[in-house]
This record gives structure tokens, C-alpha cells and sequence, in this order.
């Protein structure tokens, strides 16, 4: 398996603040990683710079053989072969749900209307909200408007999908439903980086594990080290989330 | 004496329709210009930016009237023949560009950051995601602060008649000039300005309502 993400001896700081201090890890193919710690242990910042939405120090990140710390990146390739949800969700609240997923494959694609709401409608069908296609943002409850941003990314095929809490603004009820879109995906071969508090969601999808704390990969492995924890810091962690 | 003569009032009217023109031609010109301005000042190259300020700033903190001097004046000396209508648009112009300009900044930077680093991770270029996510969402929030701008421009062309462009202001000045009935004709004029500028506080008002209705 070849790896599609590679970050090798990352540093990352806002000013003095030194929040990614040397963080190294691959993602495979196919592969499911769910990025797990507490907040400020730099969990988010790294999933950020794989897309470059922040630029680093120092270090490598490699992103399907394209370099992404290289000045000369070609920023808009690289985006295309990286999908990203975010945590608010962010759709664009003047446009319908359509406009929403078609305007990136209309624009940077050059795909033909009558092809793009295909792709729309076969998008929404995968997080089953085709109903929704001629709706407004603004009428989808929370956990609606980030099934819609899911497939506003996955519209544009992305090799790799990054989730960055996703569900951390939703109600339980609602976060089920997104989850189940994201597992659905995840068994669909997509690879995937999602940083989460759900420990659930990182037991039943998550090939791997990758525990950050103090902005270090402090430990990391099968979902099972979940239950077994080898640091005290995962161990303590997971107490808490209990 | 006795009241306003129909041929005065017709002056007058004619002078209140230059006002409108007066007021058009500087509010899309100077849209125009404000447009550039915006977009100058959100620019990602700290030069262009950093020189766009110097200009609203310098704009902004000169009267209109003495912009127009040193347009209609100044230019005269440097053997440039300016008609009095080039000079109040020019002036008004200028005036107009720093205000929405900034206007529109404002409007631009109200849009969460968020919306544009949406768009740029859907790989829209920068251009593109202005277009199509940001400055959709800006002009909801422009637009009644542009109409009440809107205002300001027209009350402001009556500055035009101290270089002799006859817009209602100057028509007044001129009648009075013959019949010394200064409360009648001003009050006339004035009139006539509220006329124009009233129902566009009505809009922009009722704009700024039903905006804050669509963000609940």
C-alpha cells in the first residue's frame, strides 16, 4: 500500500506558541485514521496543514506525491485531490443545496449544468438527502447541512477526505447520522483522515488510531489501543471520556 | 410680491433634474471607481492595498468643496479648461469611490472568513470564490448602507453650484438673485431635496430591516 498523506518531523507555531512540535505519520490507501486528544493538542492544526489552510515551519508533508510545504505548490491542484468538512459546516447560504455541490465542478471542472445537478443528485443520494437538492441551507437542521457539505466534497473526488470534528457542533441525535454517513464512506474504501472526539466512531471505522498530545504523536496503533492504552496520557484521556 | 411664478418653479424643477443627473453620474462613476477601490483594498499584495488607504484617506479627509476647488481651479491654472459640470462630477467622483469603497470593504470583511476558505479548499481560485460565494453575500449587506450613501451624494452636489454648474441649489441662488424672496425659493429647494432624498432613507431603511430578518 502506497501512502497517500506522509508528514515527516512537522513544526508548526503561531508566534511563540509552538503548537505542532515534530509530528510524523503515513496514511495508506484505503486507509482510516482517526485522530484523536484533547483541544489544543494540535489535533486540528495538523489536519489543516495537510491542505496547506496553514503553512508550516519545517518538516515535509506530502500529499499523492506532491509536496505541500514546496512555496511552489500548485495550491489548486492539491485541492482537488484533498476534500476537507469542517467542524461549521460552511455552506454557501445564498445558494441551494445544488448550486452548493455544483459550483466547484462547474467552475474548476468546467462541467456542463445538466451533468452537474447528475453529480448533485447522485451525491446527495449518498448521504440520503435527495430530497433536499432545491432546498436552502438554511432549512436543513445541523447534522442535514453537514451531510450536504460531505457530499459538497465528495462531488469533486477527492483521493483523500479530512474531517475536522465534524460532528462537535451537533446534538447526539444528529451526530448519528453523520457518522453513519462517514462509516458508509469509510467502507467504500475512501481514505480518510478525521480528527473526533466520537471514541465510538474511532472503535468501529477507524483502521488506525493516532493519539496527539502536547502537539506530538504520542501514541498510536489499532483501534485497540483504545481499551489498551500503553501511555498514561491515552490512558488518562480515555478515562475522561468516559 | 406674491408667490413663486411658474417660470421659476419650472427653473427650479429644471435645476432639481440636473441634481439628479449630477447625482447619477457621480454615483456610477464613483460605484465604478468604488468597486476598485473595494477590491484594491482586500488585495492580497500589501502595496496596492496599502496605496488604496493612502487615497480614501486623503479623499476623506479633504472637503468635497475643496476637492472641487482644486479640480475646477487648480486644472484652470495648468491652461486645462474644465466645464463646471466635468469638475463637480470629477470631485463628486473621487468623494464618492472613497466612501463605497470602503463601504463595500466593510461589507466584504462582515462575510466570515470562513466562507472563502470554503471555497478555496472546493480549489475555486481566488477570483472565483469572490464572485461567486463572497460577493453575493457582501451586496445583502452593502446595500443599505450604499442607498443611505446614496443620500449624502445628492445632498452633496449642491456643492456644484459654487463653481456655477446650475443644479437646483445654483437655480435657486439665481432667482432669488433677481426677486430677494430668499425663505420662498430655499424653502422650495429644499423641498425639493427632501423630495428626493426622503423615500431613499425610506428604502434604505426598510432594506436594512428586511436584512436583518433574513440573519434572524
Amino acid at each position: 500500500m502506497s501512502a497517500v498523506v506522509r508528514l515527516r518531523d512537522v513544526h508548526k507555531s503561531y508566534g511563540a506558541v509552538e503548537v505542532l512540535k515534530g509530528v510524523s505519520f503515513e496514511v495508506a490507501s484505503g486507509e482510516v485514521v482517526a485522530v484523536i486528544g484533547r483541544s489544543g493538542s494540535g489535533k486540528s492544526t495538523a489536519l489543516r496543514c495537510i491542505n496547506r489552510l496553514e503553512r508550516i515551519q519545517s518538516g515535509m508533508i506530502e500529499v499523492c506525491g506532491r509536496r505541500v510545504d514546496d512555496a511552489a505548490l500548485d495550491l489548486r491542484a492539491l485541492r482537488q485531490e484533498v476534500g476537507i468538512v469542517f467542524q461549521s459546516y460552511n455552506l454557501f447560504p445564498h445558494l441551494t443545496i445544488e448550486q452548493n455541490i455544483t459550483l466547484a465542478p462547474r467552475r474548476v471542472k468546467r462541467m456542463a449544468q445538466r451533468e452537474a445537478r447528475e453529480l448533485a443528485a447522485e451525491m446527495l443520494a449518498k448521504v440520503g438527502l435527495s430530497e433536499k437538492i432545491d432546498a436552502y441551507p438554511e432549512q436543513l437542521s445541523g447534522g442535514q447541512q453537514q451531510r450536504v457539505a460531505i457530499a459538497r466534497s465528495l462531488a469533486m473526488s477527492p483521493r483523500v477526505m479530512l474531517f475536522d470534528e465534524v460532528t462537535s457542533a451537533l446534538d447526539p441525535h444528529l451526530t448519528g447520522e453523520v457518522l453513519r454517513v462517514m462509516e458508509a464512506l469509510a467502507k467504500g474504501g475512501m481514505t480518510m483522515i478525521v480528527v473526533t472526539h466520537e471514541m465510538g466512531f474511532a472503535r468501529r471505522a477507524a483502521n488506525r488510531v493516532i493519539f496527539m498530545h502536547m502537539g506530538r504523536v504520542w501514541e498510536t496503533g489499532p483501534s485497540s489501543i483504545l481499551s489498551n492504552p500503553q501511555t498514561p496520557e491515552l490512558k488518562d484521556f480515555m478515562a475522561n471520556e468516559l | 410680491m406674491g408667490g413663486l411664478s411658474l417660470n421659476y418653479f419650472l427653473y427650479l424643477l429644471q435645476g432639481m433634474g440636473w441634481t439628479v443627473a449630477l447625482t447619477l453620474l457621480a454615483f456610477a462613476l464613483g460605484g465604478l471607481a468604488g468597486f476598485l477601490v473595494m477590491l484594491a483594498r482586500i488585495s492580497p499584495v500589501p502595496a496596492v492595498s496599502r496605496a488604496t488607504a493612502a487615497y480614501v484617506q486623503v479623499i476623506q479627509g479633504i472637503p468635497v468643496l475643496v476637492i472641487l476647488f482644486i479640480v475646477y481651479f487648480g486644472l484652470g491654472i495648468l491652461e486645462i479648461d474644465v466645464p463646471p459640470l466635468v469638475a463637480a462630477g470629477l470631485s463628486l467622483t473621487a468623494y464618492t469611490s472613497a466612501f463605497l469603497g470602503e463601504i463595500w470593504r466593510g461589507a466584504v470583511e462582515a462575510v466570515p472568513r470562513t466562507q472563502m476558505e470554503a471555497a478555496e479548499c472546493l480549489a475555486l481560485t481566488r477570483w472565483q470564490a469572490l464572485r461567486d460565494v463572497i460577493l453575493p453575500q457582501a451586496v445583502r449587506i452593502a446595500t443599505p448602507p450604499t442607498v443611505g450613501f446614496l443620500v449624502q451624494v445628492l445632498k452633496s452636489t449642491s456643492l456644484a453650484s459654487v463653481v456655477g454648474f446650475v443644479e437646483l441649489t445654483r437655480a435657486a441662488q439665481v432667482i432669488n438673485n433677481s426677486t430677494f424672496q430668499p425663505f420662498l425659493i430655499f424653502g422650495t429647494a429644499g423641498l425639493m431635496y427632501f423630495v428626493l432624498c426622503y423615500p431613499l432613507s425610506l428604502w434604505s431603511r426598510t432594506l436594512e430591516r428586511r436584512l436583518n430578518v433574513g440573519r434572524r
